[in-house]
Parts: C-alpha cells; structure tokens; sequence
C-alpha cells in the first residue's frame, strides 16, 4: 500500500456536482411520472353522480421540487458519512456492551412480562395488548417450528388456528366440555389437520407450496362459512364458555373464586388469569420447540431446511420429517386458536382471514427464521407498534411501511440473524444465517 | 455372481427418454476392496451412482448388495432414503452437499439421525430427558468426535461447515457418511478440487476406513494417482458401457481405455468402434 492510496479512494468515492445533479433529476422524473396521477389529478363523485375532476398542479410541483431537493441533500449526506460498516458506525465498546444486552434481553423480558399484570393491574388496556401480543408471540413460534426450523413456506397457518378455535367452542357448546379438556383436543384436531395437509404438499417446494398452503387457509375459512348447520356460518359461534380456574369459576357468585378465596370479586381477575394462561401456553410452546430443537427431530427438520437431498442420502425420512413440522406447528396454532375462542367468548370467520396468516408469517420473518428471541421481539413491535400508532390514524400503514423497509434493508435476515448450534464440543458460536438455508420446500 | 462381491450390478440400463445413459451394464464391487469406476465426462458414472443410491429408478437391471451376513437386499426395489437405512448404502456428492448452516458436529449428529430417533423414543423420550436418550445422545457426540478427529477437524469441531476450507468439508462429507455406519460407501469425485497433499490424505483417509471399518468401498474419481494407488479393482466406463475391468496395472495398458481417454486418429475410428461393439 503506498501513501497515494487513501487519496485515490476519497477522489474515486466523491462523485462530481454533475453525477448529484442527473441522479436528482431521475429521481425527480420518477416523482413526476408516478405522482401525476396520484396527487396531479383529483377524482371525485359529482353531485348527480357524475365524475368530476380537477388538477393539484402547484402540490404535484412541491412533491417533485421535495423529491429533488432530497435526493441531493441524501447524496451529500452519504458522502459526508462515508462508507456504511459496522465497525465504523458502532465502536467496539459499544459492540460488546451490546452483546451483554442481548444475553440479557430474554430473561430481562420474561421477568417484566411476568411483572405486567402487577405493574398494570388497574389499566384494562395494556392487559388486554399484553394477551394479545402473547397470543402472536405464541402463533410466532408455532409457525417458526414449520417455517423457521423446517423451512416449509406455510401462508395458511390462520387455517389450523381456526381449527383451534371451532374445535373448542364447538366441544364446549354442544358438550359442555371445559377448556382444560378442549385445549389438548384442539391441539390434537390441529395437528391432524396439519397432516392432512402435508399429505399433498410434501412433492411441492417453495413458491407451490406456498400457493397451496395459502389456498388450504381459504378452503378451511370457506368451509367454516359455508357449513352453516355446525359452525353457524358467518353468524359465527357464540357463548363460548370463559375458563375456569380447574374447575371453579371466575364470577361473582358464592362459588367462584373471588368467594373462595375470600376477597372481593373484580373483572380484572379474570383478565389476569387469561394472562397467565396465554404466558404458560407460549411458554409451553417455546420450551416443546427449544427441547426439539436438541432432539434428533429437530435436527432432522433443520438439515431438511439446508439440503433436502442430503437428508434423504443419510436415511432420513424426509416424508414423516415434513409431516411432523407440519403437525407441531399446527399443533400449537391449535392451542393459539382454543385460547382465542375462549378469550373472546364469540368466533365467526372473519377472526381467520389471510391477513392474519400473513401477519404472524411476517413476525417469523422479521424475527429471524429460526430465533425465538426474535420472534417474541417481532411480535412485541409487530402488534406493539400498530397500536403506538393508533393515533396516527390513515398514516398508520405508511410509517409502518417505512419501518419495515428500513428493517429490510438494515437486518435482511431479522431481528435475530443467526442460530445457535444445537450442540457444541467446547463452545458455542453462533452461526450467521448468511450461511444457512432458507429451504425450498 | 461369488459369496465375496458386496455389490452386484446385474444389465443395468437407465434411459432418459431417447438418451441411453447407462446401457446394459454389468460388474461387481467385492467385499472389503476398493472398487474404482472411472471413464470420461458423461460416460455415465454418477447415472450409475444414482441408480444404486436410489435417486433413480433403473429402466431395467438389478442390483443386489449382500451383507456380511449373507442377507441380500435388491437396491432397485428401495426408493430413496431406505436405501441408506435398510440397506447401508451411504454415498457423497460431486458437489459437496454439507448442511451449510450448521455446524462440522451437528452435521455428524444429523447422520447418526435413525439410531438416534430410536434412542429418543420416537422424540418423546428425549422430551422428558430420559437416562437412556442422554447415554445415547452421549454416544452418538463420541462417535462424532472420533471422526472429526480421525479427518483433523476436531479443532473446527463447533464451526459452521459452510466456513471450512474446501478440502476439509470433502472430508467432513466422507465423515458424514461415514456415521451412517455403511457396509458400502459410495464416493462421487471425493478428490476433485483437492491438490496433492490433500489427495494423498484422502487416499489414506479411504485406505484406514477400508481397514479399520471393513467398509467397501466403490468410488468415481478422476484422479488418476489416487485411482490408481487405492484401487483394488477398476472398471472403465464410456458411452454409458463397460469398456474395460481388472486391477489398476491392467487397465493402464489397455488400448481401449487409452483410445477412450485420449481419442485416437480419424482413420481407426471404424476400428475402435467395430472392438467396442459401437
């Protein structure tokens, strides 16, 4: 290296006045070309019913001169900061401060979660976002069993929560069975529907089995509308009996608990007890998928993620490997869904649209494929953060667009980018998900 | 057909609509020797390993392994995976096909997977911890690490296998099959890429597995010296036929290997063709 070369990269790294200026007014055409229609141009319906129209020209003209004026002060700023590298931007210090936190960040996070309902006790509504959060949390790691470990691309996970559901508030209403019996039967149910929709998709890989998995969610919601006689169509289930606390009931009368226990009765004990229910559920879910993980049934659905023919030349049934990923994640969706049914007292189909599916799948996604600690961290900002922005109201969407793209950008493997060996000789170091398969099945 | 051959592949023929891959093809892999299958580029060696691995269906022709037990198992009627299960047929890659993300241990441990899947009681077991899943799980660690060590790799032990040098997850590969515990393990190009120290490692490699395992061996390889200093028995492929067999002496000094390999004039064309049965 001789002492010309720093000089060469800084003159090779500055682009000339000319270069800001043409890439300003490209991005200043692009402006022009797609805003013209959209902000250009006002439609509305006349008084007689007619359309009616008229031009914005002087905010189409802000928007385009905004557009350009930004694009040249962007690309200033990126050269007054140079070029973009974890080292520069984040000193070691800070790194290894940082890896301190992240080991700490999950036990830290349990705790307060545990905490929630004492700390909020008298606030209705953060309760009321805790279970809901936990209830994705829990959907979040199911799916991760079936996307993030085995790497099936499933858009139809919404279908066996619903089974979940249905199952419950049907056993319950038509048998009066209670929930602590419903719940493993729901699971139970769930997961046979996992299987019988593994059967036909295990031939088909990525972008099929996606399609097909997607159009199993719409069958499940279809039938569910349409099979008036058993689920009541779109009229949907109601009076689904709340949870007894093993047996005895959460209501103001001589034999509920607030009676037994001898203190006064409030609505909030309910609350909190389903809080509890939903953080043992996830808890249960992420205990089961920590524990396989270790098991040779976890390492089978990972190898299957990296290298399905590999697993099949070392003997591993890449059939029954499938099918049971499918059955565990739905399994637990299952449980999701019979927590769901009895939280609310009252489930139609609505309740289990493709959004929902597409909601917990970006959870996956944007945790980390495969990171627990991710999913629970996406969950918690995914639903989180669209309730902060409530009041944001028809921006909602776009700031939430805008966070996610710059996610995207800044962590394209998630939250969490890397795995954790299953097991380690003398010590474990994670491996960055670069390496490791997204699979294709 | 004798009581000694592991493998018996019997007028195999493997056709992809009008190509003739593999064209009634017929030899022998003996028990506890090395046997090498050689010819050039697209002579249909990997056809051949595909066949016998399950990855094909054969149009037609059997393929009978024995086990040391006198059990014999007709390859052609299992399908994939009960071929390395049932029949102890382990094979590697021409592309080295390694779970990349994982580590060089849990790449071991995923092979030992259907020993494992038992011990763990079917997984529910192992979900309770049971003594007798961690004695296995125990075992299954050791065997592993006996290999790492055995290809020099324990230092890397907890490393991602997609991070190892080239060389080294060719032998993590031959490690991997090896965990299956075959009594045949088939090798695709194990030397391809690899330069003469790393070739002559794995010869040894191959050598110290024939005599401590007692694993036959049936090997695709280009690469002459180590074809030729490892091979007990070599047969020569081209145009999907067997062209020549015997031991690696034998088939240096053979006119029509060397035609296959090094082409001849245009004017014994006719000649070479009319000797091949072409």
């Amino acid at each position: 290296m001789t002492a010309t070369t720093p000089d060469l990269v800084q003159a090779s790294r500055l682009p000339g006045v000319a270069f800001i200026f043409k890439k300003a007014l490209i991005s200043a055409l692009v402006a022009l070309l797609l805003f013209s229609l959209m902000i250009g141009i006002r439609t509305e319906a006349g008084p007689t019913g007619q359309l009616i129209y008229w031009t914005r020209s002087g905010d189409l003209a802000a928007m385009v001169v905004t557009v350009f004026g930004g694009s040249i002060l962007v690309e200033l700023l990126r050269q007054w900061w140079g070029p973009v590298g974890t080292v520069r931007i984040v000193p070691p210090n800070v790194q290894s401060a940082l890896a301190l936190a992240r080991r700490a960040i999950a036990p830290l996070l349990l705790i307060f979660t545990f905490l929630v309902p004492v700390i909020f006790y008298d606030q209705r509504y953060i309760l009321d976002l805790g279970i809901l959060v936990l209830t994705y949390v829990m959907l979040g790691w199911g799916l991760n069993v079936v996307v993030g470990l085995a790497g099936l691309l499933d858009l139809g996970y919404v279908a066996f929560y619903a089974v979940g559901a249905y199952s419950y508030a049907l056993l319950s209403t038509n048998f009066g069975l209670s929930f602590w019996v419903c719940l493993p039967l729901a699971g139970i149910l769930a997961a046979f529907w996992g299987v019988l929709l593994g059967f036909p998709v295990l031939r088909l890989r990525g972008d099929y089995l996606a399609i097909v998995t997607l159009a199993f969610g719409e069958i499940i919601r279809l039938v569910i509308i349409n099979w008036q006689s058993l689920t009541g169509g779109p009229n949907g289930v109601s009076g689904i009996p709340r949870p007894s606390f093993f047996g005895i009931p959460l209501t103001p009368g001589d034999d509920g608990l607030a009676a037994k226990l001898g203190i006064e009765f409030s609505p909030t004990h309910r609350i909190v007890f389903l809080f509890y229910v939903i953080l043992a559920l996830a808890l249960l879910t992420n205990w089961v998928t920590i524990r396989l993980r270790r098991l040779p049934i976890g390492r089978a659905w990972e190898a299957l993620r990296e290298d399905e023919v590999a697993c099949r030349a070392l003997g591993i049934n890449t059939t029954t490997t499938k099918l049971t990923a499918f059955a565990t994640g739905a399994m637990f969706g299952g449980f999701a869904g019979a927590f769901f049914a009895t939280r609310q007292g009252f489930i139609s189909p609505e309740s289990f649209t493709f959004q929902e599916s597409a909601l917990v799948l970006a959870i996956v996604v944007l945790g980390g494929m495969g990171s627990q600690l991710g999913v629970a961290l996406a969950a918690l900002t995914m639903i989180g953060g669209f309730e902060l922005f409530r009041g944001f109201d028809q921006y909602r969407m776009l700031v939430f667009g805008v966070a996610m793209v710059l996610l995207m950008i800044w962590r394209p493997r998630g939250l969490i980018g890397h795995r954790a060996p299953t097991v380690f000789l003398r010590h474990s170091q994670a491996i960055s998900s670069e390496l490791a398969g997204e699979g294709r099945g | 057909m004798n009581e000694t051959s592991i493998l018996s592949v019997d007028h195999l023929t493997m056709r992809f609509g009008g190509v003739v891959a593999v064209n009634d093809l017929s030899f022998e892999a003996e028990r506890r020797k090395i046997t090498a299958l050689i010819g050039p580029n697209g002579a249909g060696k990997t056809t051949v390993f595909n066949c016998i691995t399950g990855f094909y269906k054969p149009t037609s022709g059997t393929m009978r392994l024995t086990h040391d037990d006198g059990r014999s198992i007709q390859l052609e009627r299992l399908n994939d995976f009960r071929i390395s299960k049932q029949a102890k047929v382990a094979r590697t890659f021409q592309n080295i096909r390694l779970f990349p993300g994982m580590t060089a241990l849990e790449n071991l441990m995923v092979a030992q997977h259907n020993a494992l899947m038992l011990a763990s009681g079917l997984t529910f077991l192992g979900l309770i911890g049971a003594p007798s899943w961690r004695a296995a799980e125990k075992h299954a660690i050791d065997q592993a690490t006996r290999w790492l060590d055995r290809i020099g790799l324990l230092p890397r032990a907890d490393d991602a296998a997609g991070n190892l040098p080239y060389g080294d997850q060719r032998r993590l590969e031959i490690a991997r099959a090896m965990c299956t515990e075959p009594a045949l393990l088939c090798l695709d190009e194990p030397a391809a890429g690899l330069n003469t120290r790393e070739s002559a490692a794995l010869s040894e490699l191959l050598l110290s597995i024939r005599a401590d395992q007692g694993t036959s061996i049936l090997l695709i390889e280009h690469d002459m010296s180590v074809v030729m200093e490892i091979s007990d028995h070599v047969v020569v492929m081209d145009y999907g036929v067997k062209i020549a067999e015997g031991t690696p002496q034998d088939i240096r000094d053979d006119p029509k290997v060397i035609a296959a390999y090094l082409g001849v004039e245009d004017n014994e064309v006719a000649a070479v063709e009319s000797e091949l049965g072409l």
